[in-house]
């Protein structure tokens, strides 16, 4: 049973994270190049475009479900099984998400990157 | 991609590992969380490692969105886990810990998996989306660059950020 409350943990994390992450990143491509803005129009309208944008919004509360999931997880889990699981499979999850849902151009270059660094991650947060 | 872009790429990698760090060891001294007791979550938040953490975090959460205001999730998250090979490398030269042939293993995956990304275009889409959504943005971007399907996303985003900075 202790299993079940772990992955179904580890899964909640993951998709939360990875909802949180597309939401985010929309927001701020929608929102400009925040360099560029800030010499031309200063930080308020950096601010103001922020902050007036809904997926902005949306994904701070899916990243904040998904903080708080992990803290769950956490207490639930056993560390070294729910920290390298959540993490790892998070930028497996993400770079699907990101061609789908972003219009990325995941090409084999992004995906054996994506592959790398989970399997990195999943041996170094172990 | 500017030494200002580098430095926010490297904001990212060092405020989510310190906290993370942070988060981890006060976690640890706060105990479990349980469903049933959630004053729990508040006495965690109110431990000073986790809210020195948190602030980090908040630090990492500006970096990471300004980095991804001109680059790719699927190029600014390798950054992230930069961050763990980081931690292992103070572990190892700064706390003289041991780092097992696995953990080194890890770092190896990571770095490499990272000189992928690195290697190409910070930003591959989303030139047809702003496009739509801030045809001055785009007609601008344009202007500073060679007017040719050829030039890639990133270099053209680069040269709307370059004639920005100047």
């Amino acid at each position: 049973m202790s299993h079940v409350y772990t992955w179904g943990g580890i899964l909640i994390v993951v998709f939360f994270s990875v909802v949180g992450d597309i939401l985010i990143a929309r927001a701020m491509k929608q929102v400009g190049d925040i360099h560029a803005l800030l010499q031309r129009s200063g930080i308020w309208t950096v601010v103001g475009r922020i902050l007036s944008n809904a997926n902005f919004f949306l994904g701070v509360t899916a990243m904040a479900v998904a903080f708080f999931s992990l803290l769950f997880s956490l207490s639930w889990g056993d560390v070294s099984l729910v920290a390298p699981a959540a993490a790892s499979l998070t930028f497996i999850g993400n770079a699907f998400a990101a061609k789908i849902f972003l219009h990325e151009k995941v090409d084999r270059r992004r995906w054996i990157a994506a592959v790398l660094v989970a399997a990195g991650v999943a041996l170094l947060a172990g | 991609m500017t030494l200002r872009k580098y430095l926010v790429l490297a904001g990212v990698t060092v405020f989510a590992a310190a906290g993370d760090s942070l988060l981890s060891h006060g976690m640890k001294q706060t105990g479990s969380i349980s469903i049933h007791h959630l004053q729990g979550v508040l006495l965690a938040i109110l431990n000073p490692w986790v809210a020195s953490g948190i602030l980090l975090l908040l630090a990492f959460f500006a970096s990471y969105m300004n980095a991804l205001s001109w680059a790719d999730l699927t190029y600014v998250l390798p950054a992230t886990s930069l961050g763990y090979v980081l931690l292992a490398l103070v572990a190892r030269f700064l706390l003289h810990e041991q780092v097992s042939p696995l953990r080194w293993l890890g770092i190896a995956l990571i770095s490499g998996g990272v000189g992928f990304v690195a290697g190409g275009p910070a930003l591959t889409s989303h030139a047809q989306d702003r496009d739509a959504k801030f045809p001055l943005l785009a007609k601008s971007a344009r202007s500073g660059a060679p007017d040719s399907e050829v030039v890639s996303a990133g270099e053209r985003a680069s040269a709307a950020s370059g004639r920005g900075e100047r």
